[in-house]
């Protein structure tokens, strides 16, 4: 018996990765040398939250940690330290407003309170629809020179205004 | 290996060191003590405590002595302002999420935090804002857990990795939010999991059924050997007022290093089961039981026994033993068995097939030491379920697996081992005969030899196929071994598979090993208690009746040693056997309704930890312990049961004071005896029907785990006992 059972694998082969998952991991595997594939597994979690529209499932995991062999431990251990995965349910579209100093000298407060507003949600919480997920927290992202910004789906939006966080959130399906 | 060495100072002191080693090794082998929470001699380095941060010459800032090499020339103070300073930090870190409950903690008196913060805290904290709170978790029935005590020494976690070889539990989330857990709860299942209690260098993980027990301090430590398995591991028992309070591990390098198993650290809840026997019970005339003073006992029991060995109807009388009995106890059980005339003496519960018992080697095991299976280079295991029979030999072959051993197995099922494990044939009970053949083959036809003719019609009939010959090649060169696991033991075909693994080490010059069970299995063949030898392992001129048979056909009367046969052998109809017979006496920790059932005098025994004696495990080592805790009521131990049985016989030589008089005089016979080494005149005949093959799970293989409530509990306690179709 192995951990693997206990954590039920067999739901995570039932959750499955898509053909097109499974070929991306194995594009990332191969970069790493053979026995290396521990290696991906940033890769391969982003392959798999992708592929649910946006977070990860415990039988999502297990089906990543089935394909790379490993210890389903060693990809939670991953997924629950980054950031970038959300291993709860939460809408498809991940937007967060930078509020570190730059941004906040240049008014990203007011935005993020705009942001809130118009969707009806408060930060780290997501709209009824699935549609928008308004991050946790994100720290400096290293774009002060164009705050205040923020990230929509690992795309960076600088020198927001009101309207232009508008278009850009209407622009979200 | 040419030891490079380079030229350190430690304090001040000129000291040399092995090149590339680590300064915390250099500097605990010089004496000068760094404190440490991470670090451990056997597992990978993490570095992840700091509390090791020490002062280097010329280095801009404290280095971790356990992941820094010494260099040459290199000058390292222990005890500096400056590492003082940094260990002090350090600590007042590690303390500021700490809840410092010791006064609630079971760990209090043996906490390495506890400890260090003594030597490195400050008096007063300086951190007044809240300290976080991690949510428990569930890692089963046999370890607790307070994780808001963690203070994230990955220890643990490195264990499962480095040494269970499936790592259960990790690190989940970051920073402030960073746990050890197993993220989706679920309990923690290796066999050698238990360890972990003793790794954690705080109180987040306990021992769950010792919790709020008893202090550290409180408790008096007494030497053990494990009395589960033929490995036998070195323990300690802690006994509080006389009762054995919790067992830990006794370090042994050449044994069980740091390590036990589980059922060695939590067996011990047995002893205090409801079934244990405090006074000697008879059953008088109209079946009903009664406690009685010993004399009676013994009276009934010496007349019963006179009764049976001269009754002329049947076969006479017979004795069975648990094979975890204590050596002493086994000699003087197979001494009692020859005043009384009779060769039917067993332990082997479990084996169905004794064809070929005349050819067995005088004191069978390994053939080789614990320490030496590491170095093995190939080894072909047939029929074993190595880490639920021996966990702590299926470690060593871990680590020679992943050394680079190839390791073969030849098994009714596909087990999960957790090392690299070569080829694996999966054959069923019937067909593990020709797999066999079929290896030694492959074997005889690699070296060019050619078969011997007892084996000629088997092996022609062999198909010999690629894996067989990758086993065989595996066996071809460097230390190699071929074991006869426990389920080729029960096989009802073991002489053909123990001739064609015979010949198999023959041909490839490897070691034949034959795991025995029960954790005195090799000593028992020493002390005598098998009906085709007496003690010594000196052939008797005529056999007795064998475990089997004498489980099939009722004899006139039976003893019992702390075996239970219902539970303890596979034999379908023990129970209806014995209460055939007109009389069954029995020496026992423990009594059952099965027990009430078939017996008609019982005499309460101690059982382990609370007599004294010896064990020979597989390596042939010869282990002595004495009794630690006091057994329950009128419980005597076995030893001095039978040397009063052997007096009221009126048998001569049964004056013995001490158990270690018992153990001397079958050492030195032993000692004076010529070694009988396996007889390979045997010629196996035809194989009989192959009969399915009853596995028994690693928590029902003795009296005492079958009343061990929290490894009942376990995933592994709670899974059916498999049975193998032939």
């Amino acid at each position: 018996m192995s951990a693997a059972d206990a954590n039920g694998t067999s739901s995570g082969q039932q959750a499955g990765l898509s053909a097109h998952t499974r070929a991306e991991i194995d594009h990332w595997v191969a970069r790493f040398p053979p026995g290396r594939q521990r290696s991906a597994v940033i890769a391969a979690l982003r392959a798999a939250q992708e592929q649910n529209q946006g977070y990860l499932t415990a039988p999502l995991m297990d089906a990543v940690a089935a394909y790379l062999q490993l210890p389903p431990i060693q990809v939670y251990e991953v997924a629950s330290f980054y950031s970038m995965f959300e291993t709860h349910p939460c809408g498809r579209h991940h937007v967060s407003v930078c509020t570190n100093i730059s941004c906040m000298l240049r008014g990203a407060e007011d935005l993020l309170a705009h942001v809130e507003r118009r969707l009806g949600i408060k930060v780290g919480e997501s709209t009824a629809d699935g549609r928008i997920f308004l991050k946790q927290e994100e720290e400096c992202l290293a774009a002060c020179t164009g705050a205040p910004m923020m990230m929509v789906d690992h795309i960076y939006h600088e020198n927001l205004t009101a309207e232009k966080v508008d278009r850009v959130l209407d622009e979200l399906k | 290996m040419s030891a490079e060495f380079v030229n350190v100072e430690v304090n001040g002191v000129a000291v040399k060191a092995p090149k590339g080693e680590m300064i915390i090794r250099v500097t605990d082998a010089n004496g000068a003590y760094i404190p440490r929470f991470c670090y451990h001699d056997k597992l990978p380095i993490a570095a992840n405590c700091r509390m090791c941060l020490v002062e280097v010459e010329k280095a801009p800032k404290p280095l971790p002595a356990c992941a820094t090499p010494v260099a040459e020339g290199m000058k390292i103070y222990t005890r500096s302002p400056k590492a003082i300073a940094a260990q002090k930090a350090t600590m007042e870190f590690l303390l500021i999420n700490h809840p410092l409950d010791c006064p609630i903690c079971d760990q209090g008196g043996e906490c390495e935090l506890q400890d260090l913060a003594v030597g490195f805290g400050r008096d007063i904290s300086r951190y007044n804002e809240r300290k976080r709170v991690v949510k428990d978790l569930s890692l089963g029935p046999l370890v607790s857990t307070d994780m808001t005590r963690c203070i994230h020494c990955t220890r643990c976690v490195r264990f499962g990795q480095e040494i269970a070889g499936i790592q259960e539990l990790g690190t989940t989330g970051r920073g402030e939010n960073m746990q050890i857990g197993t993220f989706i709860e679920h309990s923690v299942d290796h066999e050698l999991s238990g360890n972990i209690i003793d790794l954690c260098p705080v109180g987040a993980l306990n021992s769950k059924p010792f919790r709020f027990h008893a202090r550290a301090w409180e408790m008096t430590q007494h030497p053990l050997v494990s009395p589960h398995d033929g490995f036998g591991s070195r323990l300690y028992g802690h006994v509080l007022r006389g009762k054995l309070m919790r067992v830990v591990p006794q370090p042994c390098e050449e044994i069980n290093e740091t390590w036990i198993t589980d059922r060695d650290r939590f067996g011990y809840e047995g002893l205090a089961s409801a079934e244990r026997l405090t006074a000697p019970r008879i059953r008088a005339s109209n079946g009903q039981w009664q406690d009685t003073d010993w004399d009676t006992a013994f009276n009934v029991m010496v007349s019963a026994l006179r009764a049976a060995s001269t009754s002329a109807d049947t076969a006479g009388l017979g004795l069975l033993a648990h094979p975890s009995g204590t050596l002493e106890e086994l000699y003087l059980l197979a001494r009692v068995a020859q005043g009384l005339g009779s060769a039917n003496i067993d332990h082997r519960l479990r084996q169905r097939d004794f064809r070929d018992q005349g050819a067995d080697a005088g004191a069978p095991g390994l053939g080789l030491s614990i320490a030496e299976v590491e170095t093995l280079d190939g080894l072909f295991i047939i029929g074993s379920n190595l880490r639920a029979e021996l966990p702590m030999l299926a470690h060593r072959v871990r680590k020679a697996a992943r050394r680079g051993a190839v390791v073969s197995l030849l098994n009714p099922q596909r087990f999960e081992y957790l090392f690299p494990t070569a080829t694996t044939l999966v054959a069923t009970p019937a067909q593990m005969l020709g797999e066999l053949a079929a290896v030694l083959r492959a074997a005889l036809d690699a070296a060019g030899a050619t078969a011997p003719a007892a084996l000629a019609a088997r092996l022609a009939a062999a198909q010999v196929g690629e894996s067989h010959r990758a086993i065989a090649a595996s066996l071809g060169q460097g230390k190699r071994a071929i074991w006869l696991g426990a389920l080729s033991l029960r096989h009802s075909s073991y002489a053909e598979l123990r001739a064609l693994a015979r010949e198999l080490a023959r041909v490839t010059g490897g070691t034949l090993g034959e795991l025995l069970e029960g954790a005195n299995g090799a000593g028992a063949y020493l002390a005598g208690c098998v009906p085709h030898r007496a003690h010594a392992g000196t052939v008797r001129p005529s056999y007795g009746r064998n475990a089997r048979q004498m489980l099939e056909e009722p004899l006139a009367g039976y003893l019992l040693l702390g075996a239970e046969p219902w539970a303890d052998g596979v034999q379908p109809n023990a129970l209806g056997t014995l209460q055939r017979a007109r009389f069954v006496g029995a020496i026992t920790a423990y009594v059952s309704p099965a027990m009430l059932q078939v017996a008609h005098v019982l005499l309460p025994a101690a059982a382990f930890a609370e007599t004294s004696g010896s064990y020979v495990n597989l390596e042939g080592r010869w282990q002595s312990f004495t009794g630690a805790a006091r057994p329950p009521g009128g419980a005597r131990p076995a030893w001095k049961i039978l040397r009063v049985l052997g007096n009221l016989l009126d048998l001569p030589g049964f004056d013995y004071q001490s158990s270690e008089m018992v153990r001397d005089e079958l050492r030195a016979a032993v000692a004076a005896a010529p070694r009988l080494g396996y007889d390979s005149s045997f010629v196996p005949g035809a194989a009989g029907v192959v009969e399915n093959l009853r596995d028994v799970p690693m928590y029902q293989v003795d009296p005492i785990l079958r009343r061990a409530p929290s490894l009942q509990q376990t995933r592994t306690g709670q899974a059916p006992a498999a049975e193998y179709r032939s």
